[in-house]
């Protein structure tokens, strides 16, 4: 079948067979392979992306299903050479580890901060949900997402985990109460 | 892992999904959202010879008020019903328990209707519909026809749909009044599906909170081949005015239900959990937490 989207401001068309998974389409078929494939189980997460802006996992949807959208994947997020806050974010509050999850939580963060844009902590956390880390480096995340949509919002980024850390206080150690 | 091959077609109204249905013959599966389908397709445990898109039938998408009821088109999507004010005003239940399946991705894909049809009786949503009163819309070559949802679950993965029947629309009774409902869901962690789920919903005397309970209806989530609606405990729960009694009615909730034993938990686990989660549900949605 012919299909037809726009990746990350590209538009393609292709022949697919209808049984081509989204995610395998833009892997293997358009060499777009900054989605990465997780768990193979709708699971992970590790495969979000954005099809028309909401956030989709692309390893539970069809080629054939997306014909006529427009997708964003991780390579399609920075402006030129601006990276999007959320991208930013991660990279200042050391929000990768191995880096395998990275591209489907940043993109789960964008579709949550578009819906929500001053979640809490815990509003985050269920906001990316869907979307395992196996380094287990959550609070990170969790702190770069924060962070992003303090800047998202015209506040201003957090404090980064490590420069802007202020230096340890030891005073109160062992004090008396 | 691919999918074994499958003819496709995407029609554009519900009509030519009916006829496109019956052309394809007894092998062809009706693709939803896909996000039960697409996986099973992926493991290789169903072959269907055509999938049957009706992703592109926007006469099934949305949600309207007609009289009493709401009518929700079978292809609105998760995250479409829970944010919906007509869902919110008069099927709170619906809202909240729609807010708890799967993570935020899926809910952008999978649909009210696709759930339903696939009858999963760990799927959260067919013990709300029971809940509910819910009426199942069909459309197939024959003509259009109802089915009561108590009616429409009929063993596991098993609905009163015939294969050449499409779930069009589902259509729930406003609840009006003072209605407190609560979604009481355990699993182990994130994204799970539910060991135990309860929906309940709660009618209080007088139409004010903090009086006693006038109606409950509970309906329950992976306690059997098929959602289960607690009909002996919804009698036991009238009247009820505190905590107390509350969990006095509900000790009879998992008489007579049959839940599976797996890596989720035994039967007799679940049966201990559906007392428990029913007492909170009901304390919750009637507002008798003090």
């Amino acid at each position: 079948m012919r299909v037809r989207m726009k990746v990350d401001g590209v538009v393609y068309e292709d022949e697919v067979e209808p049984r081509t998974l989204l995610t395998h389409h833009l892997r293997d078929g358009l060499g777009r392979v900054g989605t990465p494939i997780g768990c193979d189980t709708s699971n992970c997460g590790s495969c979000t992306l954005l099809v028309d802006g909401e956030s989709v996992k692309s390893c539970s949807v069809l080629a054939v299903q997306a014909d006529g959208t427009e997708i964003t994947t991780i390579q399609g997020l920075a402006e030129g050479s601006t990276w999007h806050p959320v991208q930013k974010a991660f990279q200042e509050h050391h929000g990768l580890q191995c880096g395998y999850c990275t591209p489907g939580m940043i993109l789960a963060a964008v579709d949550l901060l578009s819906h929500n844009p001053d979640p809490t902590e815990d509003e985050v956390r269920h906001g990316l949900e869907g979307n395992l880390c196996r380094c287990t480096g959550y609070q990170n995340i969790v702190k770069s997402v924060l962070s992003a949509a303090s800047e998202m919002r015209g506040d201003g980024p957090l404090p980064g985990s490590f420069q802007d850390a202020p230096a340890e206080s030891h005073e109160t150690a062992g004090a008396s109460s | 892992m691919i999918p074994a091959a499958f003819d496709y077609v995407a029609p554009t109204s519900l009509a030519e999904a009916v006829s496109a249905l019956s052309e394809a013959g007894e092998d062809a599966k009706i693709l939803a959202g896909g996000q039960s389908l697409i996986p099973v397709l992926r493991l290789r445990l169903a072959f269907p010879s055509t999938l049957v898109d009706l992703g592109r039938v926007d006469e099934l998408r949305g949600v309207r008020e007609d009289g009493d009821s709401l009518v929700i088109g079978a292809m609105t999507r998760h995250s479409e019903v829970m944010d919906d004010p007509l869902v919110r005003q008069y099927a709170g239940l619906l809202a909240e328990a729609t807010a708890t399946v799967a993570d935020p991705a899926v809910r952008h894909r999978g649909t009210f209707g696709g759930a339903l049809a696939h009858a999963d009786p760990a799927g959260d949503l067919a013990a709300v519909a029971l809940a509910l009163d819910a009426e199942l819309v069909a459309e197939g070559p024959g003509g259009r026809r109802t089915i009561a949802a108590r009616d429409f679950f009929v063993n596991y993965l098993e609905t009163a749909l015939s294969p050449d029947e499409i779930l069009a629309a589902v259509r729930v009774p406003k609840l009006e009044g003072f209605w407190g409902v609560r979604y009481e869901k355990f699993h182990r962690v994130a994204q799970a599906w539910a060991i135990v789920g309860v929906a309940a919903a709660v009618r209080m005397d007088g139409d004010t909170p903090g009086g006693s309970i006038a109606e409950a209806r509970i309906g329950l989530t992976n306690m059997g081949a098929t959602p289960v609606r607690a009909s002996s405990v919804e009698g036991a729960l009238v009247g009820a005015a505190d905590r107390a009694a509350v969990q006095e009615a509900s000790s009879s909730v998992a008489e007579g239900t049959s839940p599976p034993s797996d890596l989720g938990g035994q039967a007799d686990y679940r049966q201990h959990l559906a007392r428990v989660l029913t007492a909170r549900a009901v304390t919750a949605a009637a507002g008798l937490g003090g």
